[in-house]
């Protein structure tokens, strides 16, 4: 660490472990239903578990995304950030609208619209919060000695990212309009503008965890982003293939989100190229792993796994089904859940002056957790094929359909279970770290 | 080889050409399409209103409609073809939960008028033009 006011980060890391916790849980409350046993109906119907589960994971995501820039920023414009005092209240703030909408999910206050269920009013909250953040990095960034490529890409994705979440505020009477602008924020945004964070947070810890040269770690961020645009904007049309939207999407969002996959092949291809690249080797092996298993997991699972789906022909099957919750852990897991691990795993010596990186437990952490996704991924994917075969192509009843799925939830299960212990590992680890100390501040 | 400056362009120059290309078909998508292929001519109060209760119960928490939502219960698309208005209402109105094959729905006991929207909401969804989704079962037997 070198400046005093990147302690701030910690407090999102610690956020963002715990809502995951949470999420989990409510992921295990659904696994159950899916298998027969609602148990918990009365309380937390089935709903409100999946809002909650979504939302959360969204927010520790967005957590996650913060706590670097807090930590990044800093370091790439070599400027103390500009207020500890003001991030401080955006963190609190932070949390306060994540407890506020996750408890509101449980009293039937919400939208029903997925991922962006939180009801308006907390809506304008996040905004203030989100304009915060934003003018806290934008002022550090701006009276920093230098605007590194590094720095403005991300920076560049977290303003876009504020600005894509306002088309998804607005009230449309037509159905197909409101599902329309949905689509503007959710894709936009994990197929788009956080692909950038991801880029700037990638490029910030292969500059300092492989030493290779920074002109050419940034020239290649470049390449990457550009094809992310390049395929991810007009590739918003495979939402539009079936919700009333014209014909020409068919083509055009099946062109295009077929070639999305080419900036995952490059973030694996940068990632990997420029580790074999680097002379320096960092003995922090567990951030190096995991930046590696980001750049890689994300390939497969956003990239091939989207690619499976992506087609008209094939997407008129699976709209809708467990083929596309098979994906959606993968991506979301391997794209920005490892990357935020990565983040952690890098920024934690960093921040404490501990050494705990290499241990057993950060190992099995890794391998657990990543495993146990596997499994559910595919346990999921079993769980899809058997109902577009059963539902959509011999056109059985849908409770028919879903009770043939039950045994493959009891394999998600099993399956969760180890991911959830690699993940408690990794939090165990973690918390061994302690908080942050101004002793691990090193002059440059 | 590529220089920086290079690469440094082919990112904005594709993002704001591609970026100008999506405003234009997504304008001409909402403007002239949508309202043909939705009969936005039918979008009547009623329907409004059954969005309107759809949309703050999270109806979407459970079911997809348009194939969007979660995976718990059945597609809503196609419903008032599947099971007519007395079904729909049925499950609507229940006081306790509606649990056909065991599976739980929660009982919101809506009112007549209520349950009338949300019929005519689901109407409306149905008559959509919607490229051909959902698909007929190709396996079946006839
Ligand atoms: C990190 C990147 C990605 C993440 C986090 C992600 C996540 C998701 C999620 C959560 C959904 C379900 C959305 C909903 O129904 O509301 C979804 C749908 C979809 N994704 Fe991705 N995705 C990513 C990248 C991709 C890529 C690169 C492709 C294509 C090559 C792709 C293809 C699709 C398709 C076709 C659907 C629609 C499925 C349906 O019709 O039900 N995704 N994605
Ligand atoms: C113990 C771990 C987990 C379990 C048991 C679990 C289970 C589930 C279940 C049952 C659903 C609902 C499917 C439905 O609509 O019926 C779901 C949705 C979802 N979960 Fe998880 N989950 C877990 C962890 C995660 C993690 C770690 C992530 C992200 C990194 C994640 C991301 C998602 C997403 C994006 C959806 C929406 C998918 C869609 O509708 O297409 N889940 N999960
Ligand atoms: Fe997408």
């Amino acid at each position: 660490m070198k400046y005093r006011s990147q302690k701030v980060a910690y407090l999102f890391f610690a956020l963002s472990m715990a809502l995951l916790v949470l999420q989990i849980i409510y992921g295990f409350i659904m696994g159950f239903a899916h298998m027969g046993y609602d148990v918990l109906h009365e309380i937390i119907p089935f709903n409100a578990a999946t809002a909650t589960h979504k939302n959360l994971l969204v927010v520790w995501l967005l957590s996650g995304f913060m706590g670097a820039a807090y930590y990044i920023i800093p370091e790439e414009a070599e400027i103390e950030l500009f207020s500890v005092k003001l991030a401080k209240l955006q963190f609190w703030s932070l949390a306060l609208v994540g407890v506020a909408s996750v408890i509101g999910f449980h009293f039937n206050w919400w939208e029903g619209r997925k991922f962006l269920e939180i009801p308006r009013p907390l809506d304008y909250l996040v905004v203030i919060n989100v304009l915060l953040f934003l003018g806290i990095i934008l002022k550090t960034l701006y009276s920093g000695k230098k605007r590194t490529t590094t720095a403005m890409v991300m920076v560049m994705g977290l303003v876009f990212a504020a600005l894509l979440y306002l088309p998804g505020m607005i009230w449309f009477d037509n159905q197909t309009i409101d599902s329309f602008f949905r689509w503007w924020v959710v894709h936009l945004w994990v197929e788009g503008v956080w692909e950038l964070i991801m880029g700037g947070i990638l490029s910030f810890l292969l500059i300092k965890l492989t030493g290779v040269d920074r002109e050419v770690i940034e020239k290649w961020l470049y390449v990457i982003v550009g094809l992310t645009f390049l395929s991810g904007i007009l590739g918003t049309g495979h939402h539009f293939y079936f919700i009333g939207t014209p014909k020409y999407w068919l083509m055009i969002g099946g062109i295009f989100s077929a070639l999305e996959p080419l900036a995952f092949l490059g973030m694996a291809l940068f990632a990997i190229s420029m580790y074999k690249k680097g002379e320096k080797r960092h003995p922090n092996k567990i951030a190096i792993t995991w930046t590696l298993g980001t750049a890689i997991v994300s390939f497969v699972g956003a990239g091939l796994l989207g690619l499976a789906h992506t087609l008209p022909s094939v997407n008129i099957w699976t709209h809708g089904t467990f083929v596309t919750a098979m994906h959606g852990h993968l991506a979301f897991w391997g794209a920005y859940g490892m990357l935020i691990f990565a983040f952690i795993s890098y920024v934690m010596p960093q921040l404490t002056g501990r050494k705990l990186y290499n241990t057993n437990l950060s190992t099995y952490a890794f391998w657990l957790s990543n495993i146990g996704m596997v499994g559910m991924t595919t346990a999921l994917g079993a769980a899809g094929i058997t109902q577009v075969y059963l539902e959509r192509k011999v056109g059985m009843d849908f409770m028919d359909a879903q009770i043939a799925m039950e045994p493959h939830f009891m394999i998600l299960i099993a399956c969760a279970t180890l991911f959830f212990t690699g993940v408690i590992m990794f939090i165990v680890n973690f918390l061994k770290y302690g908080t942050p100390t101004d002793q691990a501040l090193v002059k440059n | 080889m590529l220089s920086k400056k290079q690469a440094k362009l082919f990112f904005l120059g594709g993002t704001v050409v591609f970026f100008l290309i999506f405003i234009g078909l997504s304008w001409h998508s909402l403007s002239v399409e949508v309202p043909k292929q939705t009969h936005e001519e039918n979008l009547t109060e009623a329907v409004i209103r059954g969005k309107e209760i759809f949309d703050s119960n999270n109806c979407m928490g459970c079911h997809t409609i348009l194939g969007e939502g979660a995976y718990y219960a059945p597609e809503l698309t196609k419903v008032m073809e599947r099971r007519g208005v007395g079904y729909v209402k049925a499950a609507l109105m229940s006081k306790v939960p509606w649990a056909p094959k065991g599976r739980k729905m929660v009982a919101y006991g809506f009112s007549d008028d209520e349950a009338n929207d949300l019929v005519e909401f689901f109407t409306w969804i149905g008559n959509m033009d919607l490229n051909g989704f959902p698909a007929e079962p190709d396996l079946k037997n006839k």
